[in-house]
This record gives C-alpha cells, sequence and structure tokens, in this order.
C-alpha cells in the first residue's frame, strides 16, 4: 500500500494551485477476526479497510475530507480528484480560521514492521483446541495495519506494522473471571499453548467462594492492566492543554492550584518501542521522549500545532486531540513477590472496569472492580471479592495515597478495534495505596 | 449498484449468502470560541458479504466493490464459515435470514442540500455570539452533524432492502468560571432522523440563550447536597439511565455470555422473562424502531428482519429482552429486530435501536409539589456502571434543589448512585405527555471487533425515591 499511496498523493498534489496547500493521509487494515464464546466460534470474518483523508487550505479557510477507497489506481484517483474539487468549491463559502496549521516538511518517517502471522486458513485450527475444557471468550485480531501521510510541503510518512492479538477471559462455574492478551509480531504456537495453559492455572485461584466487602477506604493493590485504564482517563480531559486553557481538564488543579501529584508517580511520552507512528495526522514528528509528569510535578503537557497558535505556545506535535500515544510510567521498588506481602491487609485488584470522570475539575474518577480482584489479609490472598464501585481522586491514588510503585513495567496493549485496529499500549507498573475508596 | 444483478451472478456452494451495502456521509461543522474547528465530510462505503456454510455464519467486508472483488470476498467468507464450523458456538439455519422486501426513508422537511456549508457555519458562528453574553464564559462551542446513511441488502432468497435514513445532531455548550469554579453546561449533545429544520435560527437561538444563562447560575451555585432522598430525571438524563440500566442488561448475546470479554454479562437471565419485577408497577418500556423522527429507526434490521413495535416490559414486570432471530434460535426468547451493524465492515449484533420508556400521568407540577427533600437533574455528564449492569453512578450538568414542594435553589456537580433493579423500583411517579422528549445519541459502544451505533431513547420526567445523591470532589 505504500507504494500506492506515495504515487497517487504524488499525482493528486501536482494537479494544486500555488495558493492550495494540501495534507494526504491513508489509515487500514487487513484483518482476519474471530470471535469465541464458551471456547467455540461465534462470529469470524475478515475485513479490508482504508481510507484517503484530505485536508485542504486556501486562503486561510480550512476543509476536511476523507473517504473509503477501493484501491485500484485508476478508480480511485478520480474519485480523489471529484472530491478535491468538491472541497474547492465548499472551501469558498467558509469562514477564515486564524489557527489553521499549514503543511510543512518536518522530516520524513517510514517505518515497516513485518511480523510472522498465523495464516487465516490454519488460525481456526491453531487457536482453538487449547481452549478445550475451559469457558473462555474473547476476540482475535491479526494482521497488518498502516498509516501514512504526506503534504504539499513535500513531507511523507509511513508506518506499517503486522500484529496479532487474542484478548480474552476464562470464567468458571461461579462466574469469577481471568484477563489475559497474548499480543505478538510473530506466532509460537508452543509459546501460545504455555499462555493459555497458564491461565487456565490462575483461574483456578478464583475456585474460593468470594467475600462480600463493605463501601470504605482499603489499602489496594493494583496492578499494571488497573493502572493503565488509570493513566487512560488522561487522555481525556487530562494532559491536553487545550482542554486545560479551556476549563475542561482534571490536570487544572496541578497548573492553576499547585497541586501535585505523588513523588513516586512520573509519567512520559515514550516513542522508543517503535509500537505506534510517531508523526501526527499533520505528518509532524514528536521526540523520542516527552517527559509530562515527574516525581509529581507537572512538567508538561500535550499540545498540539492548533493549540499552540491559539495561545502563542510552542507545539510539542502532539495528535489533534491531544491524547497520550505512547505513554510509559516509570517503575518503582516494590519487587512482584512481595506485593502481598508490602499490601498486608486490604484488597487486590488486578482489573478496573468502565471508568469515568465523576467531577473532571476535581480529578474525581469512578468506575468497577473487575476479574481477578482478592481479599489479602496478613500478606495472604485469602478470597475473590464481589466487584465494587470506586469514585476516587487522581489526586489521591496518584497523589497523596501512593505509598509505592512496582518494580516491573508492562505493556498493556491497546486491543480497542473502534474504527480500525488500535496500535500501542500503556507501559505501566502496579501500584500500591494507603487508601482506596470503594463506595457500592 | 444492483445488488439483486449481483447475488444473480456469485458462484458458491452455500447454504445462503447476502450481500449489504453501506454507504454513510457523515459531515461535522464545529465553530469553537469563534474559529471553526472542523469543517470535516466522511464518506465510508463498502460491502459486506455473509455466507451461511454447515451451519455457521462467515463474513467478509470489501470496499472493492467490482463483481470480481465481492466474488473474491463472498469465497473468502465461505471458507472462513467452512473452516469454523467444526467449532459452532450454535448450528444456525437459513430461517435467521427471512425474506423480506421493502423500503425506509426518513420523514424530513428540509432536505440536507438547502443549507450550503457556508449557511451552517454563519448559523453556529452566531450561535457562538448568542452563547458568548457575560465575561465570565471563557469557551464556547457550536456543532452540527449532518449523516445520510444509504442500507441496501439482498440475500439469495430474494430479499431486496433500501433504506435511507437522515440524521440531524447539534450541541451548544458554554464553559464558565467564576473564581476555581468551572462549569460546563451542554444542549445535551443529542440528535434526531430529521433534515435541516433543526437549524431553524429561532429555535438554536432558544437553545444557546438557556445554555448561557444556566452556565452562569451553576458557577454562582450551592455544591449539590449528599444524602438519601428524593430524585428527579429530567428526560435527557432519562436517556442514559434507560440505556445502561435498561437496554444493555436486556441484550440477548450478552445473557447468553457473548460479551463478557468486554461489555461485560447481564444480571438477567433467561428465566428472568415473564416473571422479574424489574421496577414499580409504573414502569412500561417499548422497544420502538418505528417512532418518525427517533434516531434509530428504521424498517428492516441487517438481517433483514421487519421492525415493529414490543413492550419489553410492561407494568414492571420483564417480558422480552433485546435479542434478533439468531439470538431467538440459541435463547428461545421473542425477537425483535434489533440485529444491528454500525458499517460495512462490522458483523451486526444484537442491540439497543429505539428504546422508550411510555409516558405517565403525572405532570410536572404534581412531580415537584409531591416531594419535601430532592434534586432535579438535567442532561448526563458523567457515567459508568458494572458488567453485569448492577452497580450504577451518574451525573448530571444542571441540578435543582426541591424543598417543600417546591424548586429553591440551582446546583452544581449533581451525581447519584444504586443498583438497578431497587432503583426502577423506587419509580415513583411518571411524568405525562407534556413532560415527554425523545432523544439520541450517536456513541454506544459494544461488541468484539468494537462498534459504535446509534440509538434512540425517549422519556417522560420521572420521580425515584429514597436514592444516594451526592456533589462534586
Amino acid at each position: 500500500m505504500k507504494e500506492y499511496f506515495f504515487k497517487i498523493s504524488e499525482k493528486v498534489i501536482n494537479t494544486l494551485s500555488n495558493d492550495e496547500h494540501l495534507t494526504i493521509s491513508i489509515n487500514g487494515e487487513n484483518s482476519e477476526f474471530i470471535r469465541i464464546n464458551n471456547a467455540k466460534v461465534r462470529q469470524i470474518g475478515t475485513v479490508a479497510d482504508a481510507s484517503i483523508g484530505m485536508e485542504l487550505i486556501k486562503n486561510n479557510r480550512k476543509v476536511q475530507m476523507s473517504f473509503t477507497i477501493q484501491r485500484d489506481m485508476e478508480k480511485d484517483y478520480k474519485i480523489i480528484i471529484d472530491y478535491l474539487d468538491a472541497m474547492r468549491k465548499n472551501i469558498l463559502s467558509l469562514p477564515e480560521d486564524p489557527l489553521c496549521v499549514l503543511p510543512k516538511d518536518h522530516g520524513s518517517l517510514d517505518e515497516e514492521y513485518t511480523g510472522h502471522l498465523l495464516n487465516p486458513k490454519e488460525s481456526v485450527d491453531a487457536l482453538l483446541p487449547v481452549m478445550s475444557g475451559v469457558d473462555l471468550i474473547g476476540i482475535w485480531a491479526s494482521g497488518d495495519v498502516f498509516v501514512g501521510n504526506t503534504n504539499s510541503a513535500g513531507q511523507k510518512n509511513w508506518f506499517s506494522t503486522e500484529t496479532f492479538s487474542l484478548d480474552y477471559s476464562l470464567i468458571n462455574p461461579l462466574k469469577k473471571m481471568v484477563k489475559e492478551t497474548y499480543a505478538g509480531t510473530h506466532w509460537d504456537q508452543n509459546d501460545y499453548e504455555s499462555f493459555i495453559n497458564s491461565s487456565k492455572e490462575k483461574l483456578s485461584m478464583l475456585n474460593e467462594k468470594s467475600r462480600k466487602i463493605k463501601p470504605g477506604s482499603y489499602r489496594t493493590y493494583i496492578a499494571s492492566a488497573g493502572v493503565s485504564d488509570l493513566i487512560d482517563m488522561f487522555s481525556w480531559g487530562g494532559v491536553s492543554e487545550n482542554s486545560i486553557r479551556k476549563g475542561r481538564s482534571s490536570f487544572i488543579k496541578m497548573r492553576d492550584e499547585g497541586k501535585s501529584l505523588s513523588p513516586c508517580f512520573s509519567l512520559k511520552e515514550d516513542f522508543s518501542s517503535g509500537t505506534v507512528p510517531r508523526f501526527n495526522s499533520n505528518g509532524e514528528i514528536s521526540d523520542i521522549e516527552l517527559p509530562l509528569i515527574i516525581n509529581g510535578a507537572l512538567k508538561n503537557t500535550l499540545i498540539s500545532t492548533r493549540t499552540a497558535n491559539e495561545y502563542s505556545l510552542l507545539s510539542n506535535f502532539a495528535s489533534q486531540g491531544e491524547y497520550l500515544r505512547s505513554p510509559v510510567m516509570k517503575e518503582g521498588l516494590i519487587e512482584e513477590q512481595d506485593i502481598l506481602k508490602e499490601l498486608n491487609t486490604g484488597v487486590y485488584l488486578s482489573n478496573l472496569h468502565y471508568l469515568n470522570w465523576s467531577d473532571q475539575l476535581g480529578g474525581r474518577v469512578t468506575g468497577m472492580t473487575r476479574y481477578a480482584c482478592f481479599w489479602v489479609e496478613d500478606g495472604e490472598i485469602i478470597s475473590p471479592i464481589d466487584d465494587m464501585r470506586f469514585d476516587d481522586t487522581i489526586y489521591n491514588f496518584f497523589g497523596d495515597k501512593l505509598e509505592s510503585v512496582t518494580s516491573k513495567s508492562r505493556l498493556n496493549p491497546s486491543v480497542g478495534t473502534y474504527g480500525g485496529r488500535n496500535l500501542g499500549g500503556v507501559h505501566c507498573p502496579g501500584i500500591i495505596l494507603k487508601s482506596f475508596e470503594l463506595t457500592l | 449498484m444492483n445488488l439483486v444483478e449481483i447475488i444473480s451472478k456469485i458462484d458458491l456452494d452455500a447454504e445462503w449468502f447476502g450481500l449489504r451495502e453501506y454507504k454513510e456521509n457523515t459531515t461535522y461543522h464545529v465553530i469553537r470560541d469563534k474559529n471553526p474547528l472542523s469543517n470535516e465530510t466522511s464518506i465510508d462505503h463498502g460491502i459486506m458479504v455473509e455466507v451461511l456454510k454447515n451451519g455457521q455464519f462467515g463474513y467478509c467486508a470489501t470496499s472493492d466493490l467490482s463483481l470480481s472483488g465481492i466474488q473474491r470476498a463472498a469465497t473468502t467468507a465461505q471458507e472462513s464459515a467452512e473452516r469454523a464450523s467444526k467449532y459452532s458456538v450454535f448450528s444456525f439455519e437459513s430461517n435467521v435470514r427471512p425474506k423480506s422486501k421493502g423500503e425506509y426513508l426518513t420523514p424530513i422537511e428540509l432536505p440536507f442540500d438547502s443549507l450550503s456549508a457556508g449557511e451552517i457555519n454563519d448559523i453556529l458562528m452566531k450561535a457562538n455570539d448568542w452563547i458568548l453574553n457575560d465575561d465570565r464564559i471563557m469557551s464556547v462551542s457550536a456543532m452540527a452533524m449532518l449523516v445520510e446513511t444509504t442500507i441496501n441488502y439482498a440475500c439469495s432468497n430474494g430479499s431486496d432492502i433500501h433504506q435511507k435514513i437522515n440524521i440531524v445532531g447539534s450541541d451548544y455548550s458554554a464553559t464558565a468560571k467564576n473564581g476555581q469554579i468551572i462549569q460546563t453546561r451542554t444542549d445535551g449533545r443529542s440528535g434526531n432522523q430529521m433534515g435541516l429544520e433543526r437549524f431553524n435560527q429561532d429555535l438554536v437561538r432558544e437553545k444557546c440563550n438557556k445554555v448561557s444563562s444556566q452556565v452562569i447560575e451553576l458557577i454562582e451555585a450551592e455544591q449539590c447536597p449528599t444524602g438519601e432522598m428524593s430524585l428527579v430525571l429530567a428526560p435527557d438524563q432519562m436517556m442514559l439511565q434507560i440505556h445502561e440500566s435498561i437496554g444493555h442488561p436486556l441484550e440477548i448475546d450478552r445473557i447468553l455470555g457473548d460479551e463478557r470479554n468486554y461489555a461485560g454479562w447481564s444480571f438477567v437471565q433467561l428465566e428472568d422473562f415473564g416473571k422479574l419485577q424489574y421496577g414499580s408497577d409504573l414502569m412500561n418500556v417499548t422497544f420502538d424502531p418505528t417512532v418518525s423522527n427517533e434516531m434509530a429507526s428504521y424498517g428492516f434490521d441487517d438481517g433483514g428482519f421487519k421492525a415493529s413495535k414490543e413492550h419489553l416490559i410492561k407494568d414492571g414486570i420483564l417480558l422480552r429482552g433485546l435479542g434478533a432471530l439468531e439470538s431467538q434460535e440459541r435463547s428461545e426468547v421473542p425477537a425483535v429486530a434489533n440485529f444491528r451493524s454500525c458499517s460495512w465492515n462490522r458483523a451486526p449484533i444484537d442491540r439497543m435501536a429505539n428504546l422508550n420508556l411510555e409516558a405517565g400521568d403525572s405532570s410536572f407540577e404534581d412531580i415537584i409539589s409531591s416531594i419535601e427533600y430532592g434534586v432535579y437533574m438535567e442532561t448526563n455528564r458523567s457515567w459508568s456502571i458494572d458488567d453485569y449492569r448492577n452497580k450504577f453512578q451518574f451525573g448530571s450538568e444542571y441540578g435543582k434543589l426541591i424543598e417543600n414542594g417546591k424548586i429553591t435553589k440551582t446546583l452544581r456537580d449533581p451525581n447519584y448512585r444504586a443498583i438497578t433493579v431497587p432503583f426502577w423500583n423506587s419509580l415513583s411517579k411518571v411524568g405525562d405527555e407534556s413532560t415527554f422528549e425523545v432523544h439520541g445519541t450517536p456513541n454506544c459502544g459494544k461488541g468484539e471487533p468494537n462498534q459504535v451505533i446509534r440509538v434512540g431513547h425517549a422519556s417522560p420526567i420521572c420521580l425515584f425515591e429514597n436514592i444516594q445523591v451526592f456533589g462534586g470532589a
């Protein structure tokens, strides 16, 4: 697709007049999906999807259009030219946009990661047999994902990767569940089967009858998967400079009221793992690292060039939505084998579910505990617990109440598929809290 | 494209196969702080081929619209189905894709080309001005969303369906600051099936004036009190309440466990249908894709099943679930026409469409005057519920304190939490037709691979007793 995209882009850009500025992007995938329920196939299919987006700027006016392509150079070129003509007509009637970002040549990136994936003709027989004897539900996704953009200033970016993931839950007769994701770029049948068998062993830990605990404050351990959900909240009215400026961010207290998080908490954007493109939809390329919070203090926010134009700031080439693309939280000192001992008595939460701001400006988040969550006494797991609702602030769980951070960071891969298969994930360790508010 | 003709040319050895062509043009116009933020159109167009082979469905989604491209997709779907058939959850027959013919068209007054992009931008720019009438307002925005969806469906059994749906959404919002108190008020980000009559300037101005005056009320308001009290929910909060605590738990595919790895399971069991006292006897809930102008109205679902109105809950008793023909075969619960997909590149699953709480007989004044102490909440802003759909916590943008039968003052940051069945059994008054409003949201997420779909929810104002209410951080 890279050759197709650069060739068709060049043809389109050659049609522009001197006062027209154009950015062209492509997003697409070729994916196999298998939906599994009770270790059997519920739905199976393949998706070949790709779309081209164009942003035309002329006389300080901007219009955007995207459309599905047929992957046929001749047909697609004709469609693109028709749409470009429609955009040219449309743009004349629009108001001026003083904040629009003209395309520039920031230098180009070309990253292609090839993998060794299961052939779709073999996937069902490779995946299903080891699941026998257990209630397993999940989604298999495999194939290539590609992103590219070019612009009329001469920039060309490309990123493609071949990946697979099996995101799944195992469920026992007591309806207790273990959540896992087996993901990678190179398929290894033996490793996969060992991984599933290890999950089955974890499920056996949930055979004890679960305990109901009362609402209240509890010493708490939150494992890496749960911490990644809490960090994800920063992409939604948190670390965005625009959100802070427009009064819709939980970070306003840090910016305006001198609040800080715990000295144990540090977070950065770090693209060194190569799991996501380093360029944004404008084609701008971010630095490999951007420290955001260092030892609890807000050092940087995510600033797109549009926001930079609006508030006379320096852009750090964040995405237009100023969300986290490759977050990495710094590890601490607690070894994995010491987690239960350090927690002593309290709740152990492996996963969280359905988080939302209950008071965004106050930094308060509500959500549920989910999957393998336990009551721990004197450093030993006593029993699973019933699901509980929590409602607490980032200034508590990443702030005053954060006691320690574990020494091992994990990548929690982003397996979402809204609009297309997501890339990347959140790298983070687990956290031990002096207290955490469980409310219902 | 003539799908019936293409069907006749596809060479396939299968029990059944079908084509669903989906083309959707979506345009967003946004003016924020008097600068154009977005004038963006996306056109999503492709075909899903579904094939039933050995009792298993397989699909292949392609944007290659040539006959040879569709034939390749059909062969791929057939091969997928065949390989998976020895591991099928359920062996289906072709009766879950009934033969249907027909059309559906959104009734509209003003077609989408009755206003140019420039004219819509002019209205949104004026909306910014109308909202921005106080120095304490720090940010404003106005949004218009126009969606035109064409779905053509044809199958090897002779089905031939054509549906054209027009949806218009809008929002007007303001954020204001008073010292360290910052509040945002919106118009609710709602939408309906309709034309551009939604952008009548008098109507837009009325909405902007409300947003503008209420955001100022909010920055001067007290924090919502904490305690157990009467709770009155406006229709634009009921929308979320119905969606999360009735719609999702009644989806049969959830009850059958398909969603356990993602959206979750349900506290509702198959044996609850016909028996469970879901709510008080004032509670009447219908699945109704036939309501004119509601966001998720249609003539047929994506399996070709003709849409009709059905009671899900009558006088508080749970009667029926939200499951289409595949779920009916698996669960033996009678089906509704809710087999829906978000686009050509996702397979249909059980979804909500229009899910409505029927009006009762209490006027707004009846409801307020009956309350000794309570809170009225309008417009959802926060939502979270567990994976069985039991323990929820929701928040609203705008609250009012009710004391001794009268509304006394505005409240900011109102929230409430409860458990689904006790909550609905605490329903003590249901508003009459004069309080009834039709809302819709384009953002219901579910399914693996993930799908976001449009739903409609209509409701009157409702009163609940002894609910845990609280304020902000």
